[in-house]
């Protein structure tokens, strides 16, 4: 604990992911007023004027909007990474396996998409999908597969060269065997903390989406479409704008600060 | 060398094959028939098959693929099916706002990070570090399209010193685009240089004990001058690969920062496609894009063999 406690990136990024998800969770069961209860009379009030965060263009509580904005914009991301991960990490892992042609192959096809920005594949399938949460977790998590599949083929190819794996090939364990029992709960660590940092990077994806009209659609509230909403009363009532933009902004540096305090945790030999 | 060069270009055009047939595939296995997507509901079946039939979507796939692709080397992309233009110019008059916009976040990027970078590491785990580990930790964090919404509300709505957006065009003067697209810029660099800032500081901290340093610094060179001369250039490898890594970013949050600040660029072309049902244009922008990465990632390739002679040794 107190090793925690010395690791003030590890502790802050903990305490900021911790509390996104308790307000992400909490939005399920309660929030101040009905996140899409309109109220024209009390349209536009600033902050404390009317309700904590103030109402937007249609009088509805931008608290309640940017709580219900957690859930939306954290279940999404979870989904994208989770997929990313998945997938990502099977094909780096049964590459590391195989090596060879398949290598080259799999390698040069993480390259080509990693060179298409989720943000031109989300609008690529809403041409022919159609947008929506849907597209958004199919386009920002194939982006994902290419950062999983290096980093799992970079690491597990490491603890192939590692004599306890020798020994295993020796006892004559297959190769999908030795994969699950060694090389898999050896890397796990390393996933877990790509996994943190790209889910921050999902939120912002996913903010950028919904800021397009690309994310999910309305009445739901995304932090991404309220920023989109805001842009009209930037004059007018630029409060609209600061809210959701620092909710994005709070929860990616605490997953990025989390994910860079578990790296240095789970791997005292990297100081750098 | 020119083997070795060889070899990457040949690579690079390989990897360009593959992108576009993959583009055209997806597009193809994607359900939805891109004329009735063109035409909407209403479209009566002689004007679909029509436009099916102009579009070239009765060939087979094969067909379609080379045939767009032998446009692609005679520099014509389609026509727009919203613009009535080819869209090849469109691209290309597009290009003259992002191209601008790329390069002077990309510039300002650096300016920001390599100081940063520096100072930080030459007051490694003092105050200034700090100050910087924590600005990096921010503006990574931060979306480009939130600081341009800032910058708009604190220049143009506060102080009324900037356009809210827009671009006069080039003909306007140098100086009004340049003006257009200043704040955009700043946008669009603020993440970039916060990761930047961050490269540079790792690299410039292994760097600094090295030998050679130190030797320049036992010559009698100011600390200054070691650091600028002798450390920097050494550690700029990861900095230069850090900015072809995140030449892909960077074009997502162009799209974004165009239409925040509603650019005539080629991400808002992109997305007035996607709102149009533009399918030939987006198509074109995205290969174009994905294409614009790639290459990018090859010069970066080729600036480690320029930059260090002992890759040109290994790569032999």
């Amino acid at each position: 604990m107190t090793k925690v406690l010395r690791r003030p990136v590890f502790f802050i990024g903990l305490v900021v992911t911790l509390a996104l998800f308790a307000v992400a969770l909490l939005s399920l069961v309660w929030t101040p007023l009905p996140p899409s209860r309109m109220n024209i009379v009390h349209k536009l009030k600033a902050p404390f004027d009317f309700g904590l965060l103030g109402t937007d263009q249609f009088g509805r509580d931008v608290a309640s909007m940017l709580m219900v904005g957690a859930w939306n914009s954290l279940s999404t991301s979870i989904l994208a990474v989770a997929l990313g991960a998945s997938v990502g990490t099977a094909v780096g892992v049964t590459v590391a396996m195989r090596r060879g042609w398949v290598e080259l192959v799999v390698m040069r096809g993480c390259d080509i998409v990693f060179a298409i920005p989720p943000i031109l594949s989300a609008m690529m399938l809403g041409a022919f999908i159609g947008s929506g949460r849907f597209t958004a977790i199919i386009a920002i998590g194939t982006f994902m597969v290419p950062v999983f599949a290096r980093l799992t083929l970079g690491a597990a190819l490491q603890i192939w060269t590692r004599d306890y794996v020798m020994a295993a090939i020796g006892m004559g364990r297959s190769k999908a065997k030795i994969t699950l029992a060694h090389v898999l709960p050896n890397i796990s660590n390393q996933i877990i903390v790509q996994v943190t940092i790209q889910l921050g990077l999902a939120i912002l994806t996913e903010a950028g989406l919904s800021f397009l009209g690309l994310g999910m659609p309305p009445p739901n509230p995304t932090w991404g479409r309220m920023l989109a909403d805001a842009q009209t009363f930037l004059g007018q009532a630029p409060w609209l704008a600061l809210m959701p933009g620092m909710a994005i902004a709070l929860a990616v540096l605490g997953l990025n600060m989390l994910g860079d305090g578990l790296r240095d945790l789970l791997d005292p030999r990297d100081d750098s | 060398m020119i083997s070795i060069l060889i070899r990457r270009i040949l690579s690079l055009i390989v990897t360009l094959l593959i992108v576009s047939l993959l583009i055209f595939v997806i597009m193809d296995l994607l359900p939805g028939d891109p004329a009735a997507i063109m035409l909407g509901t209403s479209a009566s079946p002689e004007t679909l098959a029509a436009l099916r039939s102009q579009l070239g979507l009765d060939q087979p796939l094969p067909v379609r693929y080379l045939a767009w692709l032998a446009g692609v080397f005679r520099g014509d992309l389609g026509q727009s099916y919203t613009y009535g233009v080819p869209v090849a110019g469109l691209i290309a008059e597009r290009l003259a706002v992002t191209l601008p916009l790329a390069l002077m976040a990309i510039v300002l990027s650096v300016l920001i990070a390599i100081p940063l970078g520096v100072q930080a590491a030459r007051k490694h785990n003092g105050v200034f570090d700090f100050v910087a580990g924590f600005f990096s930790y921010v503006s990574i964090a931060v979306p480009a399209f939130w600081v341009g919404l800032l910058l708009i509300i604190a220049f143009s709505s506060m102080l009324g010193w900037m356009p809210a957006g827009g671009f006069p065009g080039w003909n306007a003067g140098l100086f009004a685009g340049l003006q257009a697209l200043l704040m955009p810029a700043v946008a669009l660099a603020l993440p970039q240089a916060g990761v930047l800032t961050r490269v540079a500081r790792t690299a410039l901290l292994e760097v600094m004990n090295e030998d050679f340093v130190r030797t320049a610094r036992a010559k009698g060179l100011s600390d200054g001058v070691a650091i600028w001369r002798h450390a920097v250039p050494n550690a700029a490898l990861p900095v230069v690969t850090m900015l072809g890594l995140q030449f892909t970013f960077l074009i997502a949050g162009a799209v974004l920062v165009e239409n925040v600040f509603n650019l005539p660029g080629l991400g808002r072309l992109a997305y007035q496609a996607l709102s149009q049902r533009d399918i030939i244009v987006m198509q074109d922008v995205v290969l174009f894009f994905s294409g614009l990465v790639i290459v990018m990632n090859f010069l970066v390739d080729l600036a480690y063999l320029a930059i260090d002679p002992r890759l040109r040794a290994n790569a032999q």
